[in-house]
């Protein structure tokens, strides 16, 4: 049976031309962003070699862009940013306190092995 | 956001009429998929960060292992992967175009989108498959172990092999004979069974043959396992020292000097579980790609055959977009630590 005392939300509230514009173009503005932000990482891994003493800072830019990267993604193409601020929450704050968690934990721990091979057993 | 019924009190709030997080099921149990299949493929990088951690030795580097290109053989660091990078997030731009196609009722806008993301989506898992073929056949070089023990992979231009002319007749070919076909797949398989001898071959029916190859050029041995005499991490190896090191070791007639390529067994650019991380993450994702694809496809004949547009929205457009958007995001998690870094 068909409900008609639900309240509808945003399911047939389409967008008008002027709106799609406004979409359109935050849409090519996060496309040479990421086009740009991933031009500037090859860049940077093919001409700096992980033997050179930038190589730590370079790294850890890498991990700051995928991860600018990633929210752009999430927020504009996946319309995160537009959702509900309940839903987001939901969806990023568990995720990324376990992927920190494990993350942690796992690299932490992959060090201690590391150190107790080289020391005590031959690998 | 919000529709017709814009009246929010306690009452209604608390009646059981309104959805909390104001969107519909279908949307939100695809969000809690995402998350799901987020915490796989987080597991499996966090997995490889484990092994990469703990492990002793030189692990490969991406622009060394991945530096080449089709039709334009190798020396191009990252760039494949890169245009891979490339392709699929244009591939995702075109899909989010579609979705707002959609918002705006727009039936052929969403169609031709859709059409560019299933051809993006499309080139992208070609060129994936490109790329596990390249790494299972491995480099021209092939990883050598040295005369001290020490393992190196070996970087330059591998001269062509002109042809093999038999010296001593074995069962099938005669003194003389000049065998032009298969040169390089009869030559590392040699190369492996330890059948090259002072630049000579030992052919299958038992003859001996001279190998006519072209000079190489820019040859360069990086170390990645330590020997008596070179350890990982000197500086590496050029010109003539480094061929007169590589063919001592490839032409001393003994097996298991070199190992070309990548498998379940053995990896010629670096320790065993690298290959296998390869396979299973960039697999998985690629799986992920393909099913996408897969599921797009079906999605555009339902848009062509108007289903979506009776239905007065094309949320189901949004739906594949988000899980098309998703393959995209790991993608880029993938770029970073394993390309990358």
């Amino acid at each position: 049976m068909e409900r008609d005392d639900l309240i509808e939300y945003s399911l047939h509230a389409h967008h008008n031309e002027e709106h799609g514009k406004a979409v359109r173009k935050k849409i090519y503005f996060v496309t040479i962003l990421l086009t740009v932000i991933t031009v500037v990482e090859v860049a940077l891994g093919a001409y700096i070699k992980q033997s050179s003493s930038a190589w730590p800072f370079v790294k850890w830019s890498f991990v700051a862009m995928t991860l600018l990267k990633a929210g752009y993604i999430v927020m504009v193409f996946m319309h995160l940013g537009d959702e509900k601020k309940t839903l987001r929450n939901v969806i990023l704050i568990p995720y990324i306190l376990f992927m920190l968690y494990l993350i942690f934990i796992a690299l932490w721990e992959a060090l201690e092995v590391g150190h107790a091979w080289s020391t005590y057993g031959a690998a | 956001m919000a529709g017709h019924a814009t009246q929010l009190d306690a009452k209604t709030l608390w009646g059981g009429k309104e959805s909390p997080f104001q969107t519909s099921y279908g949307k939100l149990m695809m969000w809690f998929f995402l998350v799901s299949d987020a915490l796989t493929f987080g597991g499996l990088l966090v997995a490889y960060g484990f092994t990469r951690h703990d492990f002793q030795g030189a692990w490969p580097i991406g622009e060394e292992t991945f530096n080449s290109m089709p039709f334009l053989g190798h020396g191009y660091p990252l760039l494949y992967v890169a245009l891979m990078t490339f392709i699929l997030i244009v591939s995702s731009v075109t899909m989010v175009l579609a979705v707002e196609a959609g918002h705006r009722m727009d039936k052929k806008g969403v169609v031709k989108w859709m059409i560019a993301t299933i051809i993006g989506g499309f080139f992208f898992v070609g060129s994936q498959a490109w790329e596990w073929s390249h790494f299972i056949h491995g480099s021209e070089f092939g990883k050598i172990e040295l005369a001290d023990g020490s393992q190196a992979v070996v970087k330059g231009h591998f001269g062509e092999i002109k042809n093999f002319t038999v010296e001593v007749a074995g069962k099938h070919h005669k003194k003389g004979a000049v065998i032009k076909e298969d040169l390089m797949h009869e030559f590392q398989h040699a190369a492996e069974k330890g059948r090259l001898k002072d630049g000579k071959i030992l052919l299958h029916d038992g003859s001996i043959a001279k190998i006519n190859k072209e000079a190489d050029s820019h040859m360069q041995l990086i170390i990645k396992k330590d020997g008596k005499k070179h350890k990982v991490g000197d500086a590496p190896i050029h010109g003539k020292d480094a061929e007169k090191m590589y063919y001592e070791s490839l032409y001393a007639g003994e097996p298991n000097h070199v190992i070309y390529g990548a498998n379940l067994k053995q990896n010629e650019y670096g320790p065993q579980q690298y290959a296998q991380f390869f396979f299973f993450i960039t697999g998985f994702h690629g799986f992920h790609v393909f099913s996408g694809v897969v599921i797009n496809i079906i999605i555009m004949l339902g848009v062509v055959a108007g289903t979506y547009h009776k239905r007065g929205h094309y949320e189901m457009v949004e739906k594949t977009g988000l899980y098309w958007h998703f393959v995209d995001l790991v993608w880029v998690f993938v770029f970073t630590f394993f390309y990358l870094i």
